[in-house]
């Protein structure tokens, strides 16, 4: 029964085998190559090179997902020039991003720094610095919007206690960019794991070379610690930054872009242009300025900071 | 490579304090430890404990840190408030759609890059590195414009398809990581006794990367259990939401009090920190691994 089968696929699966043989090896070790390497390759085409061109056509026109396409030219760029919260959108998002990537990077330094002990029971606080990061993103916004409240908020009691004033902190434009910057770096346990195992990987004996030279505890941080990691610190700054461009579920559910659009970000307002709005052409527009936005500031990074970033084994 | 393996540690002198100094920054450092410790905690507590007190207790001033009478039946009102049932239904389908695409073409993938030697090889790598740092909120509009066309919003195909084309740079990235620590000489071996070049990734590969594939899975899993976006975009009909749009539908409708937004919000991350806790060292190994290897 086995050998009839097998008899029975014979030919067309030897003209396959005929073709492959006549290959050199060279050429079989590319056909296999490409073999594997397909799904990514088709994924690209359909999910991006594809999407990407769509969009670039539909920047030309006005589509509401409901009537047909129509072309209408440059309309939605002219419209980009003239759009006053598409300013307020970018002004608050540049300002979110550039406060809470810096907190976030030195705050998650620190806390990998503090866990870096041996003490007993370290792998419990370990454990506890790092649970904020993995709770579900909507469960997140719900706590934080209950811990903010201002009349019946966990935040406004203490500082209440403390002798402080009752704190808007979702109402006032000037507070809530504070709020979200709160909540996200109590979500940094992510970039804090990555630089615990890159303080690990450093070996004693630069402490010990440091030491004889004379090097106190600050010296130490300054010429060992932080020219060893500065590759990590990179990372965590590029991922940190392009995350903050990317910032949506907690402006959506807290403060759904007020208080008078102070959290308006720009995703959230490509989400809003596209899905209640309706405005797909403009949307599209939006996006690739997004795109652009995020290229021209990792050029940035990479010159200005990646330029300064210590590799010990360059080309590895 | 969990919490606990970790070893310590070169910053603090542990075994001999040396100094009245030295003793004085250990202090310090553990009192640090313990106040960001609770710093880090309190939300939780609150969480917990807001959760399961009364409408009337909630809106307390000042508050009382224990609930008093608990509420469990808030956790009960909470998930049958909405169908959390369908919920969770859909959650798990999408989930586990997405974990056995990921983890099968994602180390297919990855084993090309990782293992074969061919022209346009390291092209098609640096334009995996170049999705990995293209935000998905560039996408968001382009792809449902495809999907759109193609018939499928409203389904679950648009969160589920596309993860079948190579699971996602990240994935493949570290999936490839994984590969080039496996030595050269397993596969050779295999080779010269006639395995096939599918054969070695099968059957020499894939079981030596067991941990890997394990790390990617429960990263999958979690990502398609938290994801509001995707979801958010497609999924029209109240009886295709997953558990993160059923819980956003809470925060969109004002008549729904605190008590029960925050029962359902901790009863969606209960499940994620026992997968936490059972699963500590695959995340640890997964965040470091894609973060140090770059």
């Amino acid at each position: 029964m086995a050998l009839q089968n097998k008899k029975k696929i014979e030919p067309e699966q030897n003209w396959i085998v005929q073709q492959y043989n006549r290959l050199s090896l060279k050429q079989r070790r590319t056909v296999m190559g490409y073999i594997f390497i397909m799904p990514f390759i088709l994924g690209f085409l359909f999910w991006f090179l594809i999407p990407a061109l769509v969009a670039g056509n539909l920047t030309l026109q006005k589509w509401n997902l409901i009537s047909p396409p129509r072309y209408i030219g440059f309309d939605n760029f002219e419209k980009l020039l003239s759009d006053p919260i598409l300013g307020q959108s970018l002004k608050v998002t540049l300002i979110f991003s550039s406060i809470s990537v810096p907190i976030g990077l030195v705050f998650a330094f620190f806390l990998a720094m503090l866990i870096n002990t041996k003490v007993p029971g370290i792998a419990v606080f370990r454990t506890i610095y790092f649970l904020p990061s993995i709770v579900p993103a909507v469960a997140n916004a719900i706590l934080w919007a209950w811990l903010f409240n201002t009349e019946f908020g966990l935040i406004n009691f203490i500082i209440r206690a403390l002798g402080g004033p009752k704190i808007g902190w979702l109402q006032d434009p000037g507070w809530v960019m504070v709020a979200f910057v709160i909540l996200t770096i109590w979500g940094v346990g992510g970039s804090m794991i990555i630089f615990l195992a890159g303080l690990q990987g450093i070996p004693e004996i630069y402490y010990e070379a440091a030491e004889i030279d004379g090097a106190g505890r600050w010296a130490k941080l300054r010429y060992v610690t932080l020219p060893v990691m500065s590759p990590i610190i990179f990372f965590n700054l590029v991922i940190g930054f392009i995350n903050s461009f990317q910032i949506f579920v907690s402006a959506l559910l807290i403060t759904n872009g007020g208080p008078q659009n102070s959290t308006l970000f720009l995703v959230l307002y490509i989400y809003r242009t596209a899905f209640q709005s309706q405005n797909m052409g403009y949307a599209a527009v939006l996006s690739w300025l997004l795109f652009f936005i995020l290229m021209i500031l990792s050029f940035i990074v990479f010159k200005y900071i990646g330029s300064r970033v210590y590799y010990e084994n360059p080309g590895d | 490579m969990g919490f606990n393996e970790i070893d310590s540690t070169q910053f603090v002198e542990t075994s001999s304090p040396k100094s009245v100094n030295d003793r004085l920054f250990r202090a310090v450092n553990i009192f640090l430890l313990i106040f960001f410790a609770i710093v880090m905690i309190l939300p939780f507590v609150w969480l917990v404990s807001s959760s399961l007190k009364t409408q009337i207790d909630i809106f307390q001033y000042p508050p009382d840190f224990l609930p008093n009478p608990i509420m469990p039946e808030n956790y009960v009102n909470a998930l049958t408030y909405k169908p959390f049932g369908t919920y969770f239904t859909n959650t798990l389908i999408i989930a586990g759609l997405n974990v056995i695409a990921v983890v099968f073409t994602s180390s297919f993938c990855a084993y090309g890059f990782a293992r074969m030697r061919f022209p346009g090889r390291d092209l098609w790598f640096g334009i995996v590195m170049a999705t990995l740092f293209l935000p998905y909120a560039i996408l968001l509009v382009p792809s449902f414009i495809i999907f759109a066309r193609l018939g499928w919003v409203d389904t679950f195909l648009p969160l589920v398809v596309p993860q079948f084309f190579g699971g996602g740079a990240f994935n493949i990235f570290l999936m490839r990581q994984f590969f080039r620590t496996i030595p050269e000489e397993i596969a050779d071996a295999a080779r010269i006794d006639g395995c096939s070049e599918f054969g070695v990734y099968w059957r020499i590969m894939m079981p030596l990367a067991k941990p890997a594939l394990i790390t990617i899975a429960i990263f999958t899993f979690l990502f398609a259990w938290n994801d509001l976006i995707g979801p958010l975009t497609y999924l029209r009909s109240p009886e295709n939401f997953t558990i993160a749009v059923g819980l956003a539908s809470f925060r969109s409708q004002t008549d729904i009090s605190w008590d029960l937004q925050l029962a359902a919000s901790a009863a969606v991350t209960f499940p994620v920190i026992i997968l936490f806790f059972l699963a500590q060292r695959y995340f640890i190994q997964g965040i470091v691994m894609t973060g140090l290897k770059g």
